[in-house]
């Protein structure tokens, strides 16, 4: 069992002012299936797109060696045409071609004269859906199929590549159980056949029911490889947990320093509360937000914790005037007495503030001005009978500039002009100057430098020494238990666990996060 | 990711420094920012004073100035609606069509029924009301892009104005609706050859724009925003008066000022207030600026969306009035590639094709750079053919300047 079909030594690759990985080491064997776990932004992603060539030979160090011979890739080509092929968490068919054309698209099946030989394409489509046991007609198209389905077409088209090393990143995160199971099930058949896999997973049920082995990624930084499996006898349940258990320590293992401002909490009245809150995926047939109930209280810091789909978002922006989903349902409380929020101005207006992720998708008119951002979710304040007073404007958007530390030489400049950490600042006074009884933060700190982080922290202790209530949104554990008085977890859709923060830890927090339904169904 | 290095505030640190290095003092920004700026404006003044040349100063002439005006007029109205639904992320391409059709409605009530003049005006700018709500009702809340919508439009009241017309030219109006575009305040307060009330118009207007430009920037001063410097400001506003002065001196040489300009004058006044100080304004460059921002900033689009059009159909309406008027009758074919020139002249004028910047000054002057080329262009005899190509390359190398800005813009972040 020494055959190994891939290494990677001492990988690292450095973006500007960051080490996304440093001395990564992997090794593969043949016809196994390993797994990779590790925190978001713990280096994954980046492992896989130094593997499969999207960050070219030379933009990073170390060595990858692929079925015995060291190889350097320049692309996704390349890669492909040693066998290595990955297929993203967002699925890349083209929705209005048939399977049979997605399962060829870049790789057509040519006859005489260059024309394409679509009885031949058909028919080894056909085939090749046969083998991932999906029933389907190779020309219908690929729309009409679920998530589900689609993930087993990207998979025929991988194996429609002569596939050595199929890499699945996520493949069950936006799966029901009844297809995640199938799929694993396929993983094992292709085992079988000789196929090696790398699964990318949050979900250490399915780690352990399935991977020969597993690295962990920490920090950029391999944290240790362990074997899952001694037989073909899958480990008995005590042996499972103690399994996942060490699987925790080793992705969240790390020290947390005076990184936090102090601060006393003082928890007043219930401020916000959201009961029974459900939410189903715009055109999936699933539930993104399933049941949720939450509180928050006066002056007090609220963590909602979660892995990269786990639904945090999407419950935030639900509640946040259904800015989410279809057949959104449940009920808003808001200082005990239930509110309409079905629109945003609506939320907005019965005290909600959502601050979002995605701040130059979602927050921010990067081409207009500070001062316009600023008053952008409250301009009616500004205004009577609709015209705008543009000097309080300014005064307005001056006063934010001041009390936020935004380094900017006047409120006049372009947004879009401004570092990350500026930008957020610009955000949070957009949302203050609307006055919000309760503030939804979505990962308040993503993408700025730790000065910046720092002073958002103090913000956010500033805020609720004011009354407020906050509802911070992280992928960071040590962020969240650095900063909240109680901690949600969220896992496909359900709270799993509400810890007080000085119960909570980052491997109790993690083994709730990723918790999946009880096994019942 | 997450490097845990103890809380260095290394970038509140430097913030004065920082405060200091951005301001307006770097004369390569300041520069680059005001070539943006005022760029449409330096091209307006070397087309006018080239074309000056090459006519031997007629296209300065009083007659002729005059004469740009009147002609232009409706494609000006035209575009102050078009650079709104520019700055929204929309296009019309059917004002063309409604500019006849409203026409059309007017002719067949004031020509064949013989209603006075004011009927046809209120029902050409009712139908151009109409119009506007079909457009903001399948845009805004069936959610269709504008482009179909307006280009079914185009299609949709070509044809109807077809119907109401029935194929043939109406013609010809009685002298007080033709007076809307043809006529002139003349006279007034007399004047030795020429018309003191056109001076006295002007004057009015420089000291308003003096007044208005001091107040404004009083204010910024008040509010410690950064202004220009004063002898610049001086410059600008003995600049503008200058050549407001001499427009009317020209005006009140030729026959006086025409009604048009007033209706031109009044409109681009508040068009430019509604755009720059009212809620509804601002809505629509956030909407334009960042569709999805503008949504969880709850901004309600739909309804925006759907007045930018009703808008759009009142000024097609005036244009409407405005061109059957100045042609002394309504033709099937009236409009025709009117909603080109009026979109040419938005772009020109310095709006983003992915919407979120424009002014409505801007359109203007684009729409002026345009007049003013196809009649110096006229005056000298160009071929049509030759006058069509000039004017594609003016508005293709007007965009590609705006591109070209946007990335250099895109680079500095």
């Amino acid at each position: 069992m020494t055959d190994v079909l891939l290494e990677m030594r001492d990988i690292t690759k450095t973006f500007p002012g960051v080490k996304a990985l440093e001395d990564v080491s992997i090794a593969v064997r043949r016809g196994a299936i390993h797994a990779i776990c590790g925190e978001n932004g713990a280096g994954k992603s980046t492992l896989m797109k130094v593997l499969s060539g999207v960050y070219p030979t030379g933009s990073y160090t170390g060595e990858i060696v692929f079925d015995g011979k060291p190889v350097h890739f320049n692309g996704i080509r390349d890669s492909e045409s040693q066998g290595i092929v990955i297929i993203h968490q967002e699925l890349a068919l083209v929705p209005y071609l048939s399977i049979a054309e997605n399962i060829f698209l870049g790789n057509e099946r040519r006859g005489t004269g260059g024309l394409i030989d679509w009885n031949r394409a058909n028919a080894e489509a056909a085939s090749l859906l046969k083998s991932v046991g999906l029933d389907e007609n190779p020309t219908s198209p690929v729309i009409q199929l679920g998530v589900g389905k689609q993930q087993l077409v990207e998979i025929a088209k991988a194996l429609s590549k002569e596939v050595k090393l199929l890499i699945l990143d996520e493949p069950t995160a936006a799966l029901n159980d009844i297809d995640s199971a199938h799929l694993l099930d396929l993983l094992r058949r292709l085992r079988d056949r000789g196929i090696t896999c790398i699964m990318i997973s949050h979900k250490l049920n399915e780690i352990t029911a399935i991977a020969d082995s597993t690295t962990v990624i920490r920090d950029g930084r391999t944290v240790e490889t362990l074997e899952m499996k001694s037989s073909d006898s899958a480990l008995d349940a005590p042996s499972q947990n103690a399994t996942q258990a060490r699987i925790i320590r080793g992705m969240v293992g790390r020290d947390i320093d005076s990184f936090y401002p102090d601060r006393e909490s003082h928890a007043g009245d219930e401020v916000f509360r959201i009961e029974d809150w459900t939410a189903w995926h715009p055109t999936q047939d699933r539930k993104v937000v399933d049941g949720a109930n939450l509180n928050v209280r006066a002056g007090e810091v609220v963590g909602i914790a979660g892995l990269m789909g786990a639904g945090r978002t999407e419950l935030a922006m639900s509640v946040f005037g259904r800015s989410y989903g279809r057949d959104v349902s449940g009920r808003i409380f808001m200082h005990g007495k239930e509110v309409r929020a079905r629109s945003v101005a609506e939320a907005i207006r019965n005290g909600i503030a959502y601050a979002t992720e995605d701040r130059k998708r979602y927050g921010l008119n990067l081409i207009a001005d500070v001062c316009r951002n600023i008053s952008a979710a409250a301009l009616g304040k500004l205004a009577r009978g609709g015209w705008v007073n543009g000097n309080e404007e300014i005064k307005i958007a001056e006063q934010s500039r001041r009390d936020m530390n935004i380094k900017t030489s006047n409120v006049m400049a372009t947004v879009g002009t401004l570092s990350g950490g500026n930008q957020q600042k610009v955000v949070l006074s957009k949302w203050l100057f609307t006055d919000p009884d309760v503030l939804i933060l979505d990962e308040p700190t993503r993408g700025i430098d730790v000065g910046a982080k720092y002073e958002i922290y103090t913000i956010i202790n500033k805020l609720v020494a004011q009354g407020k209530a906050v509802i911070v949104i992280s992928s960071e554990l040590p962020e969240l238990l650095g900063i909240c008085d109680r901690i949600y977890t969220l896992s496909a859709g359900r709270i799993t666990g509400e810890l007080p923060v000085r119960e909570a830890t980052q491997e109790n927090l993690m083994a709730l996060m990723t918790k999946e339904k009880e096994l019942a169904g | 990711m997450t490097d845990t290095k103890p809380p260095e505030t290394r970038e509140s640190g430097t913030a004065p420094a920082v405060a200091l290095h951005t301001g307006t003092s770097d004369p390569r920004t300041l520069i680059m920012r005001n070539l943006r700026q005022s760029g449409i404006y330096v091209a307006f003044v070397v087309i006018v004073g080239l074309f000056a040349i090459l006519t031997d100063g007629v296209s300065l002439s009083p007659g002729n100035i005059t004469n740009i005006l009147l002609q232009y007029s409706y494609i000006l109205v035209l575009a102050i609606g078009m650079v709104i639904l520019i700055i929204g992320g929309h296009i019309d391409l059917s004002v063309g069509s409604v500019v006849a059709l409203t026409g059309a409605v007017s002719a067949v009530l004031v020509i064949q029924q013989g209603m006075p003049w004011w009927v046809g005006v209120v029902a050409a700018i009712t139908v151009g009301l109409a119009v506007g709500v079909w457009h903001g009702f399948w845009v805004a809340y069936v959610g269709m892009p504008a482009f179909i919508v307006t280009l079914a439009g185009m299609l949709l009241f070509r044809g109807l104005t077809l119907q109401v017309l029935d194929n043939i030219s109406l013609s010809p109006f009685p002298a007080e609706y033709q007076k809307i575009a043809n006529g002139f305040l003349n006279g007034l307060l007399g004047g030795n050859g020429y018309d003191a009330f056109t001076l006295i118009i002007g004057a009015v207007a420089v000291a308003g724009i003096a007044v208005s430009g001091w107040r404004t920037r009083a204010a910024r001063v008040r509010y410690e925003q950064s202004v220009e410097s004063f002898p610049l400001f001086v410059l600008r506003i003995l600049l503008v008066g200058a050549v407001i002065m001499y427009f009317a001196w020209q005006l009140a040489h030729a026959r006086g000022l025409p009604i048009v300009l007033i209706i031109l004058a009044v409109l681009v006044i508040a068009y430019g207030m509604v755009t720059r100080r009212t809620v509804f304004g601002r809505q629509v460059y956030a909407i334009g600026g960042n569709l999805s921002a503008a949504q969880l900033s709850g901004v309600k689009v739909k309804s925006v969306n759907f007045w930018m059009f009703v808008n759009m159909g009142f000024l097609a309406g005036v244009a409407g009035v405005i061109y059957s008027s100045r042609s002394n009758g309504a033709q099937p074919a009236a409009g025709n590639m009117f909603e080109l020139d009026a979109i040419a002249a938005a772009f020109i004028g310095g709006a983003a094709v992915a919407g979120g910047v424009g002014t409505v000054v801007g359109a203007m002057v684009g729409g002026l750079i345009m007049a003013v080329m196809s009649n110096g262009m006229q005056l000298m005899g160009i071929d049509q053919s030759v006058q069509s190509v000039v004017k594609g390359l003016v508005l293709l190398l007007a965009v590609a300047f705006d591109i070209y800005n946007k990335r250099r813009v895109g680079a500095n972040r």
